[in-house]
């Protein structure tokens, strides 16, 4: 059971909606991952082109627990102001604080972020807050009072994986909140590694909306989450650089 | 009657009285509308008590696929 804030999820997979080729596929992946929350952007509506189909259209609204993020803001103002128009929406539950301090890396402003979660948090907000692998931020963020932490695994977009381990691990021991890793993930055994490493829950998008068969793929990284708890929660065996037999050495008949 | 509407000058019939209209006027059909009129965020209860005035800034927001 995964607990953020006052929500309770039996599903550690949360997933991005963005970049499907048609919500078809999306409602088909979103169904066949088992997700329970899905996060999605906020963004002005296109008034001249009032008919598009719009990617909600296709899923039931009382069944997913909704973490808008605020993407496209740049400062801590901007990310608090795409909460509450979120928010208004009365259909939302957290938010993703995501502000983006860097257009070529889409890593993480730490000043912004570090504000907008404390503004946001000020004023009720379930907040989690996107941030790079950086230890001290991470823990600066929980002790402001972040419901959970989201630390990067890579680049967003990148499906270059855990590019840092060792201070994901670190972000992860020392945390009290939930922590997920989120961005980054390209395949199946990324998201296992981070479930390994002791993550609460992994975030992602592109990796399944940009795979040749997301649906495919969605089921592939629900059963690589659970997977990799499971692993977790069994421990694994210490690392040896030399073999040891698995067989028994005595009784060899010759 | 003209207003700012997500950033373009916009001529509205003076019939158009408040945001409900204005949201049907648009044929805006987006399963979520969310609506900040003069900067200030509306509920979904208040669209048809916010009154327009010409020269008044509307912007209708909804969500959309995103990680």
């Amino acid at each position: 059971m995964l607990k953020i804030g006052n929500f309770e999820f039996q599903s550690r997979l949360f997933l991005g909606t963005g970049k499907f080729a048609n919500f078809d596929i999306q409602k088909e992946a979103v169904d066949v991952s088992e997700t329970e929350v899905l996060t999605f952007a906020v963004r002005r509506m296109n008034i001249f082109e009032p008919t598009q189909p719009n990617f909600l259209e296709k899923i039931d609204l009382q069944k997913y627990t909704f973490l808008p993020n605020t993407a496209g803001a740049k400062t801590a103002e901007e990310a608090v102001r795409i909460a509450k128009l979120a928010d208004s929406s009365g259909i939302c539950h957290m938010v993703k604080v995501e502000i983006i301090g860097c257009d070529r890396t889409l890593l993480p402003d730490p000043v912004e972020t570090l504000k907008a979660t404390e503004l946001l948090l000020n004023e009720g907000f379930t907040v989690l807050p996107y941030t790079s692998d950086d230890v001290v931020l991470a823990r600066k963020l929980e002790e402001l009072g972040a419901h959970a932490i989201m630390p990067g695994a890579s680049p967003i977009g990148s499906g270059q994986g855990i590019i840092n381990p060792l201070h994901l691990s670190f972000i992860i021991e020392q945390a009290n909140v939930p922590v997920i890793v989120d961005a980054g993930i390209g395949s199946p055994k990324d998201a296992a590694y981070a479930m390994e490493l002791g993550a609460d829950g992994v975030l992602l998008n592109t990796a399944v909306s940009g795979a040749k068969d997301p649906v495919k793929m969605a089921q592939a990284m629900k059963l690589a989450v659970e997977s990799g708890r499971l692993g977790y929660e069994a421990g694994r065996i210490p690392l040896k650089r030399t073999a040891t037999a698995s067989s028994p050495l005595e009784g060899i008949s010759i | 009657m003209k207003l700012q509407i997500n950033g373009a000058e916009m001529e509205i019939p003076k019939t158009i009285k408040n945001i409900t209209q204005l949201i049907d006027h648009l044929k805006l059909n987006s399963p979520v509308i969310i609506v900040e009129h003069n900067d200030v965020i509306l509920p979904k209860e208040d669209l048809d008590d916010a009154m327009l005035t010409a020269g008044d800034k509307v912007e209708f927001v909804q969500f959309v696929g995103g990680g």
